[in-house]
């Protein structure tokens, strides 16, 4: 596969093609937060905070950097103050859920979020959905899962499933940012399958 | 019927339809669109077969019912011919009549025509009747003329004229490049050019690849491809076909939703009768091209109307987006080359192949050509679809075509392009209608919804009804849709319940900020436009809600107060016994009051209170004046003079 060179923040770098921007700039040692990312994990674009600048072919634009294949010559600023204002914006919309969950307090400071900008829904997910895709993709067990659509979709374990295989395994449980996961594990086993260890 | 095997074979079957019609044989076309039905069409379809049956007259003339004629407000429309004769608000009951008088003894019933209400004349002829004088109807127009399952009926009209066109005397390449010299873009929303989008798809690499047909026509109040699909299944079908050809698919789905239950037994129908006469299969008119076409039924989310989440339905999956790039045309359906226009993009194709790109792209603008078929409601005399050409002046929409205003109204504002759409105020309603001129007015072309809204509409309340609806339609995947929105939705109804706060601009900019530039797909970043465009044009109707706790239309229920204007008031006691919470005060003779801790804001009162008194009045923003003493209520009549 061919090389693609970009610039990321004023660097160089080269990297093959079919790379995300995200990658590209990992290389390059520029750091983008992400919150739905996992290397393991097939890109999924979810919470959109690695939201970049990009300029190619005289045209700027936003783009959302773990889902983004790299093209050539492409320049790319991570630290414009209008993509610092989206990324404070998506932090305080998510601590509307989550307002004490580490990985957003971290963000919450790096971007200058106020935790009480929007009416608080304390529902703990945010719908990254690691857990119901490391399950799907890495373990191939598919024990957890989004139920119902769109801003009623939850994540749910489904019983049969996740009585059989998640007491052995549990890898979905350090990847959840707000450490909802848990709960909703501990919920479903103690009112679906009680008697198991 | 014999498959057509070749170019001849389907000419000489056409003859032999041509042939067998007489121009000058009377007909009788029945509206049994959709709108029509829900007025009561099929009654009216059956009580003219029984009628016609009755008076012998079957044999002598044509009988149909036809697609959807678009002047839904005035439905069920029949046509009658010779004469182009209209008849409206037709009821069964009058049936029997039309036979007797019009179609044996040759005389007009007036009372069924439509009338001029400037002019206060009856109009006979349906062209000539003002919303359809004023229109251009390319694509839509066949509808009223043909039987939407009768293949003959589209041969009569040139049907399928195109697809040999492209077939035989064209190269693929060639299609395309019609197609873009057309200038058509696509008619879903976007606005892309079609024939770029064509030859992207017909220059990836990867076999097979696909067509896809849009009928996920998902915008409130908006049903042209419903009317299309419904009306004109074959020009949809001859779309597909020429589209194909010149991308090089074989396979072609219909993603159309199972609220439109007459759209897809229409287009069953249709794809059955082209299959028997060879227009579909292996070796089309023998030319060697092999093609077939699947419906799939889609389950009504919205959403799916995007291009990438209405893939993953058709695949099977969960009906949410997926980023782009890749576009579809590089990896579509099943990972393929997959080509996806709307309804009206398809049902277009046929009458640029065949009368040339050249007289397609007379009509129109610079950056648009052609006509668009837009669906003209709300607060508008006419309500339906019209068909017009780009360019024509919004005005001319709403007042030519739509007849204005209904009960005296003032024009406030006409939300186009969908629930993302925005809405355009009365000083901009010379803007030029196309796809460039509606977006940099802050709105967009999108599918062709058009909202037309009056004076007593609250422009806060109306950026929060459309932020619900998408709201509801979000798919959820990504945050600044589903949360983004969400938040937007509750500051706006904070607003509209009268809890504004000067803070809940900024938040309501920064959302829409967040919204528009990190969102994954078309929903969530148009998503904010009603909020941006009402707060653009209608600033100081916010900011009567936020600072003066006031409605400027009087709409918002928390904001409004209803108020007995004793000067007018009879004491007739219609107001105090319709009133269903029992808030009002008096009695015959004692002027009325409204007592405003029991009162809910139901409205009830103004509606029921008798116009010639006009006694009940809606107050916001200042305090409802105190009930006037006991001792002055009374109402002393004067006797009448002996």
């Amino acid at each position: 596969m061919s090389d693609i060179h970009l610039q990321i923040d004023g660097k160089s770098v080269t990297v093959p093609a079919g790379a995300t921007v995200l990658d590209a700039a990992r290389k390059a040692g520029v750091e983008i937060p992400t919150l739905c990312h996992h290397d393991q994990l097939e890109p999924f674009g979810g919470c959109r905070l690695c939201i970049v600048e990009a300029e190619a072919n005289g045209r700027t634009q936003h783009i959302v950097s773990c889902v983004y294949p790299v093209e050539e010559g492409l320049v790319v600023r991570t630290r414009t103050e209008q993509v610092d204002r989206i990324r404070r914006t998506l932090v305080e919309l998510l601590m509307a859920h989550a307002p004490h969950a580490p990985a957003l307090e971290a963000l919450a400071e790096e971007y200058g979020a106020d935790p009480d900008r929007f009416e608080k829904d304390p529902s703990f997910c945010i719908h990254c959905g690691l857990c119901v895709r490391y399950c799907a993709e890495v373990k191939g067990e598919h024990a957890v899962g989004f139920v119902d659509r769109g801003m009623r979709k939850e994540i749910s374990f489904l019983p049969d499933i996740a009585s059989r295989v998640c007491d052995d395994c549990k890898e979905c449980f350090p990847l959840c940012p707000t450490s909802y996961l848990q709960a909703a594990y501990v919920l479903t086993q103690s009112l679906a399958f009680p008697s198991s260890p | 019927m014999e498959r057509l095997n070749s170019p001849d074979a389907l000419e000489s079957y056409r003859d032999e339809v041509l042939e067998g019609r007489d121009p000058e044989r009377p007909s009788v076309a029945v509206c049994a669109g959709t709108g029509c039905i829900a007025t009561g069409a099929r009654e009216v379809y059956a009580a003219f077969e029984e009628a016609l049956d009755g008076a012998g007259l079957k044999a002598s003339l044509d009988f149909r019912g036809t697609g959807c004629h678009g002047f839904c407000e005035k439905g069920p429309i029949v046509v009658i011919e010779p004469g182009e004769i209209c008849y409206l608000q037709v009821t069964p009951d009058d049936v029997p009549e039309i036979v007797h008088k019009t179609l044996i003894e040759h005389e007009t019933l007036d009372r069924l025509l439509y009338e001029d209400p400037a002019k206060e004349e009856k109009v006979l002829r349906e062209s000539d009747i003002p919303f359809y004088k004023n229109q251009e109807r390319l694509v839509f127009g066949p509808n009223r003329t043909i039987d939407p399952r009768s293949l003959e009926d589209y041969l009569a009209i040139g049907g399928f004229r195109a697809l040999t066109k492209a077939l035989f005397e064209m190269t693929p390449q060639r299609v395309i490049d019609e197609v873009t010299a057309a200038g058509l873009r696509g008619r879903g929303g976007a606005g892309f050019p079609t024939g770029i989008k064509w030859g992207l798809c017909r220059e990836a690499e990867g076999s097979p690849k696909y067509v896809v047909v849009n009928c996920d026509e998902g915008d409130p109040g908006a049903y042209m491809d419903r009317s299309l699909m419904e009306g004109n299944p074959f020009a949809v079908i001859e779309g597909l076909l020429i589209g194909a050809y010149a991308i090089g698919a074989s396979e072609g789905y219909v993603y159309v939703r199972q609220e439109y239950p007459l759209a897809v037994e229409n287009l069953g129908i249709a794809l059955e009768r082209a299959k028997e006469a060879g227009l579909l299969g292996e070796d089309i008119l023998g030319s060697g091209f092999d093609f077939r076409i699947l419906v799939h039924r889609g389950a009504g989310a919205f959403v799916c109307g995007e291009e990438t989440a209405l893939l993953a339905s058709l695949e099977g999956r969960v009906g949410e987006p997926r980023p782009r790039p890749p576009y579809p045309a590089v990896k579509g359906l099943w990972d393929k080359p997959t080509n996806i226009n709307n309804v009206e993009t398809w049902a277009t194709v046929p009458l640029i192949v065949d009368r040339g790109a050249e007289a397609f792209a007379a009509i129109g603008t610079e950056g648009s050509k052609g006509t668009k078929i837009f669906s003209l409601v709300g607060k508008i005399t006419n309500t339906g679809l019209v068909e017009v050409p780009m360019g024509i002046k919004l005005r001319d929409v709403i007042y030519e075509i739509g007849g204005g205003i209904p009960d005296g109204k003032q024009f406030k504002a006409v939300q186009t392009g969908g629930p993302s759409g925005g809405c355009i105020p009365e000083d901009r309603l010379d803007l030029e209608v196309d796809f460039d001129e509606l977006t940099k007015a802050g709105s967009m072309m999108g599918s062709g919804g058009m909202i037309v809204m009056d004076e007593d509409t609250c422009m806060v309340d109306v950026a929060r009804y459309f932020i619900d609806f998408l709201t509801d339609e979000s798919c959820g995947k990504c945050v600044p849709c589903r949360e983004g929105l969400k938040q937007m939705h509750k500051v706006l109804t904070g607003i509209t319940e009268g809890r504004g706060k000067p803070e809940d601009i900024g938040a309501l900019e920064s959302l829409a900020e967040t919204a528009r530039e990190a969102s994954l797909c078309a929903l969530g970043k148009t998503g904010p436009n009603p909020f941006l465009s009402t707060y653009r044009y209608f600033k100081d109707e916010y900011e009567a809600h936020i600072h003066d706790q006031r409605c400027p239309a009087l709409s918002c229920k928390e904001l409004i107060s209803y108020w007995i204007d004793p000067a007018k008031c009879k004491a007739c006691l219609i107001c105090l016994k319709n009133c269903p919470d029992d808030a009002i005060l008096g009695a015959k003779k004692t002027i009325h009051v409204i007592d405003q801790d029991k009162c809910t804001n139901c409205g009830t009162c103004i509606e029921v209170c008798p116009s010639r008194f006009d006694a009940v009045v809606k107050i916001s923003g200042e305090p409802v004046p105190p009930p006037i003493p006991d001792e002055e209520r009374v109402i002393v009549r004067k006797r009448k003079q002996a």
